[in-house]
């Protein structure tokens, strides 16, 4: 016996591919297509009236610098937190509008798009392309090294990312999206209840990325390990580095197991398997089991990299050594290694009993005595310190006031009788956005805020910045108070119409508390705009030393040169740059040598393009496409392998002349 | 060059100013490592999956009925001798000797697809007499298991006839050395998972 | 651990593990044993399904060690002892999965209500 497949109507030439793919009966999605089509078409108008396509492909699309592939992962997950951002101002304004008979502005069908997309990209194409972006840009410079250890791969894993992003939003106006919500479990996911392409956009989209982002773990560890400076052992490297050394551990050790299962969900919805089938032997409680393995330590993946910034601003903006070096780093091992230990949390009400459900309700609260003591090192560093206000020190602080409220939601939601009643409620929503956006987001506006005029010359507008970390701090609780009192009133997530009218006052001032989160998000991008004008009146005069920082990037120049150092650093001691600077090192003014490195290279982003269109081909069933785009996939990465010219020396001269203008630079400032 | 003790006498050095740089290539063997610890976590996905679903027939075919042990016992013999003529070209490369190495990958590369030659026969056999990967959650356990290590060696195998071409066009450069030494990580490491299927699938499958 | 990731400075050459035919020889007459016996137990069942099961899966962990060993030149020293930690810990999180994943599909399996054979073919 098979599975029932609804026959589709396939084409040998476009699979199941026509014109009634695209959404022309729903105005929204017609009006922001014409949005979409206009910005870009101004976009690449621009680019090409100032001729400015020599000099994308040349120093960034091919560029294997990572402090350029660092700021191409912002830019992308700033566009894709626009997109992610507007689903969720979508759901608001249904969710407060649907009371009274009245059924909302959006069918069943697209508001179940809209929840899914919204926690797919905002995990996938928002948070990770952050903190990858972060820590590439950062870790080489902290660690004393000119690139990563494997450039090419690191080049080839953004526009991985990059490619996974583009299949989903593609998705908007050619088909349609998963409507599984962000995890897609079966039986709805698989084939006989998702007939539509929706899940296979989903799928596609998180492989291709998750291909870029495992290669990227691997090249950031091996980095890690093999490329610091001379006299940095472990525990003299940054906690930003530890905690981005854990990170990729995480990543390398989880996302394979994402990989493995959405791979077996493939293998039911084109093949026919029976692995999360409901017959012929299948147990879809498997893919749940499997996909929270990975779940959880991705969320520990996305959060610890924004730790390390935050141990980074407090000992900075404290102008004092981080308290507790040592546990900060124990404490970030034991969050790693035990965030293996509680995934069943998300599953409680499954059914796996009591004696389960005890074991992973414990380890689920032992999980959280780590990072209390990460939360008391930094306060400590703060007593007596000379604190000064700056931007990121104002996120660190809301993040400390922000994210231990959600925790303890969270320490909460770990006994299992309460998460029997909490389960898939507005609670739990209510909880994981206050963990991550006052941890993830709110560390990565600190971040920001912190490193843009390492990597740009010049720091970000104050008065912008002040009015969006007001209007985000105010906006996100008046938007998630409201979620935690549903929840705990019994409302279930994902919900699109109600019939309870006393519950809508709350929707309403959730949706007012997100309106004012966009207006944060707006004075960010005036900040960024003011800032990019002003930039002149904001440069950066200390010669890269804005903040009088503690670690190695703050030796090197606003930007950094392309080769970072002219001269690796020797360490010694724990927040190397500061200690240089306290025992009056002297920057060497001549003397300089040729500087190995990697070449550019289009490799990347041409494979990437290839596996954009199997992508394609695959939702759709274009099968001729699928193997032609494979076969090229696989031409291409063979053919690359006969490329073994793949860097470069900058000559002496060169390096010569850039130290020279630095050293002059470094006069006139001070 | 390293870091020098503080002395009452000698200044402190804060910049390598003789500097190595690091020797070409030094970080690939750790990261290929790394990459097959990542692989060897999709294989464990797969393993649970069989352990879980494995004993799931449907009412359909088991492994008593299905498995025979003799064509596995040939297989897993063409393999353990890919690895032991890999590691005789290995052997060639530390002499510095380019035809020996690419004689001893050619004659991998023959068991190799000898291995996979028994495979896809018992895959087809199998698939005739009706048990296919469709027909219960311990066949699609068993097909993709077996099936996504069999496409590892197909993979292994182009990587080897590559390999082959680049050391007949440039020799035994440190690049192609360091390829000789990933694939051989790649190669020996496929014969350790299969270490795992044929004891997990095939010869457990046969007791359970 | 090579705290210092300098500490094989000097060298030019990137350090390759070095094998030798003893080796190969060693880890591949071991192999064979190691595979035969378990293959010979299986199909002429001289001893019982526990004590076949028991042997048969600690002669695989035997062997995937002698491949580590003698193919795959593991020791502690490799890559200034990343490889065998990176192993250790793949090994640690993969026992987690596996051990995890049985434990919890078992309780789950065992909570759930039994349903006839005719039930489970009218879903659809």
């Amino acid at each position: 016996m098979s599975i029932p497949h609804p026959a589709p109507e396939t084409g040998p030439i476009l699979g199941k591919l026509s014109l009634e793919a695209l959404p022309l009966h729903e105005p929204i999605l017609v009006v922001t297509f014409i949005g979409v089509v206009l910005g870009g078409l101004a976009v690449l108008g621009l680019i090409t009236k100032y001729r400015l396509w020599g000099y994308l492909w040349t120093e960034w699309f091919t560029t294997v610098d990572h402090k350029r592939i660092g700021i191409m992962y912002m830019i992308l997950g700033l566009i894709m937190f626009l997109r992610g951002f507007a689903d969720a101002i979508m759901m608001r304004l249904q969710q407060a509008l649907a009371f009274g008979g009245s059924e909302g502005y959006l069918t069943p069908h697209h508001y179940d798009q809209v929840f899914t997309a919204h926690g797919v990209i905002m995990i996938f194409f928002v948070a990770m392309p952050f903190i990858t972006g972060l820590m590439n840009y950062v870790v080489p410079l902290q660690i004393g090294a000119r690139d990563v250890s494997f450039p090419f791969l690191n080049n080839f894993s953004f526009w991985m990312t990059t490619a996974g992003a583009v299949l989903t939003m593609i998705s908007l106006f050619i088909g349609e999206y998963a409507q599984t919500g962000w995890l897609a479990y079966p039986p709805l996911s698989g084939i006989a209840y998702s007939p539509n392409v929706g899940v296979d956009y989903y799928i596609w989209g998180l492989q291709i990325a998750g291909i870029g982002t495992t290669l990227s773990g691997i090249n950031l560890i091996v980095t890690i390990l093999k490329l610091r400076a001379p006299g940095m052992g472990l525990m003299k490297m940054p906690v930003f580095t530890w905690t981005s050394l854990c990170a990729n551990i995480l990543i390398v050790a989880s996302f394979p197991i994402l990989t493995a299962t959405l791979a077996l969900l493939t293998l039911d919805r084109y093949v026919g398997t029976n692995f999360f089938t409901n017959d012929l032997g299948g147990s879809p409680m498997m893919y749940v089991n499997l996909i929270w393995i990975w779940g959880h330590p991705e969320v520990y993946i996305l959060v610890l990299p924004l730790f390390g910034v935050f141990s980074e601003v407090t000992s900075t903006f404290s102008g004092k050594r981080l308290f507790g070096y040592t546990s900060m780093v124990y404490a970030t091992i034991c969050i790693t290694i035990l965030s293996y230990l509680v995934w069943l949390h998300h599953f409680f009400t499954m059914g796996s009993g009591a004696s389960v459900n005890s074991f992973f309700g414990i380890t689920t609260m032992v999980i959280s005595i780590p990072t209390g003591a990460k939360l008391f090192n930094w306060l400590f560093t703060m007593y007596r310190g000379r604190i000064r206000f700056e931007l990121p020190m104002m996120w660190t602080i809301a993040f400390m006031l922000t994210f231990v409220i959600g925790g303890m939601t969270g320490v909460l939601l770990a006994v299992p009788p309460a998460d029997f009643v909490l389960h898939n409620s507005l609670f739990l929503i209510a909880h994981f956005h206050n963990v991550i956006i006052g941890g993830v987001l709110f560390g990565l506006f600190a971040a920001i805020n912190y490193w843009w005029p390492k990597a740009f010359g010049y720091k970000l507008d104050v008065f912008w910045g002040k009015i969006s970390f007001w209007c985000w701090v105010v906006g996100f609780w008046v938007a998630f108070t409201p979620l935690y009192i549903l929840g705990l009133m019994g409302v279930t997530r994902r919900m699109r119409v109600f019939d309870d009218p006393s519950l809508q006052i709350w929707f309403v001032i959730a949706g007012i508390g997100a309106l004012i989160v966009a207006a944060g998000i707006g004075a960010m991008l005036v900040q960024f705009g003011v800032s990019i004008w002003r930039r002149k009146e904001l440069r950066d005069t200390t010669g890269g030393d804005p903040w009088d920082g503690r670690t190695l990037e703050w030796a090197t120049s606003s930007p950094p040169p392309d080769y970072n150092f002219a001269f690796t650093p020797v360490i010694h001691d724990l927040d190397a740059w500061y200690d240089m600077k306290s025992r009056g090192h002297q920057r060497p003014v001549d003397g300089y040598r040729d500087i190995h490195m990697p070449s550019n290279t289009g490799t990347g982003m041409i494979l990437s393009g290839f596996c954009l269109v199997m992508g394609f081909a695959l939702v759709w069933h274009i099968w001729w496409l699928v193997a032609l785009s494979f076969a090229a996939t696989l031409v291409g990465a063979i053919y690359h392998t006969f490329n073994y010219k793949r860097d470069f020396d900058i000559p002496a001269a060169t390096v010569t002349a850039v130290e020279e203008a630095r050293t002059r630079q470094l006069a006139a400032g001070a | 060059m390293s870091a020098k003790t503080i002395t009452a006498d000698a200044p402190v050095v804060f910049y390598d100013l003789d500097e190595h740089a690091h020797p070409e290539g030094h970080s690939t063997m750790l990261g290929f490592w790394i990459y097959l610890m990542s692989d060897c976590l999709i294989f464990a996905i797969l393993f649970a999956c069989y352990a879980v679903l494995g004993g799931s027939y449907a009412a359909g075919p088991s492994p008593k009925d299905l498995f025979d042990l003799k064509l596995i016992a040939l297989n897993t013999a063409m393999l353990l001798f890919s690895s032991i003529t890999y590691g005789f070209a290995v052997l060639q490369m530390q002499q510095g000797k380019v035809k020996g190495v690419q004689l001893w990958l050619a004659i991998t590369g023959l068991f190799g697809l000898a291995f996979l030659g028994i495979e896809l026969y018992e895959f087809h056999h199998l698939i005739e007499i009706g048990a296919t990967p469709q027909r219960s959650a311990f066949l699609s356990s068993f097909f993709t298991l077996v099936g996504t290590h069999g496409l590892h060696v197909t993979f292994g195998i182009i990587w080897l006839v590559t390999l082959m071409f680049q050391l007949s066009k440039h020799g035994l450069i440190a690049a192609n050395k360091r390829r000789v030494m990933c694939l051989s990580m790649f190669w020996h490491f496929l014969d350790v998972v299969w270490i795992g299927v044929f004891t997990i699938v095939y010869l457990m499958g046969v007791l359970r | 651990m090579s705290a210092d990731p300098h500490a094989t400075h000097g060298h030019d050459e990137i350090e390759m593990p070095h094998a030798s035919m003893r080796d190969y020889m060693i880890g591949f007459i071991l192999s064979v044993i190691l595979t035969a016996i378990p293959f010979w137990l299986v199909m002429t069942m001289p001893l019982s399904n526990g004590a076949t099961a028991a042997i048969i899966m600690a002669f695989a962990a035997v062997q995937i060690v002698v491949h580590m060993v003698f193919f795959l030149h593991m020791t502690p020293k490799a890559e200034g002892g990343w490889s065998l930690t990176t192993l250790i810990f793949t090994i640690i999180v993969v026992v987690i999965m596996l051990a995890g994943s049985l434990w919890v599909m078992h309780h789950l399996n065992t909570n759930m209500m039994p349903m006839s054979h005719e039930d489970a073919r009218q879903i659809p």
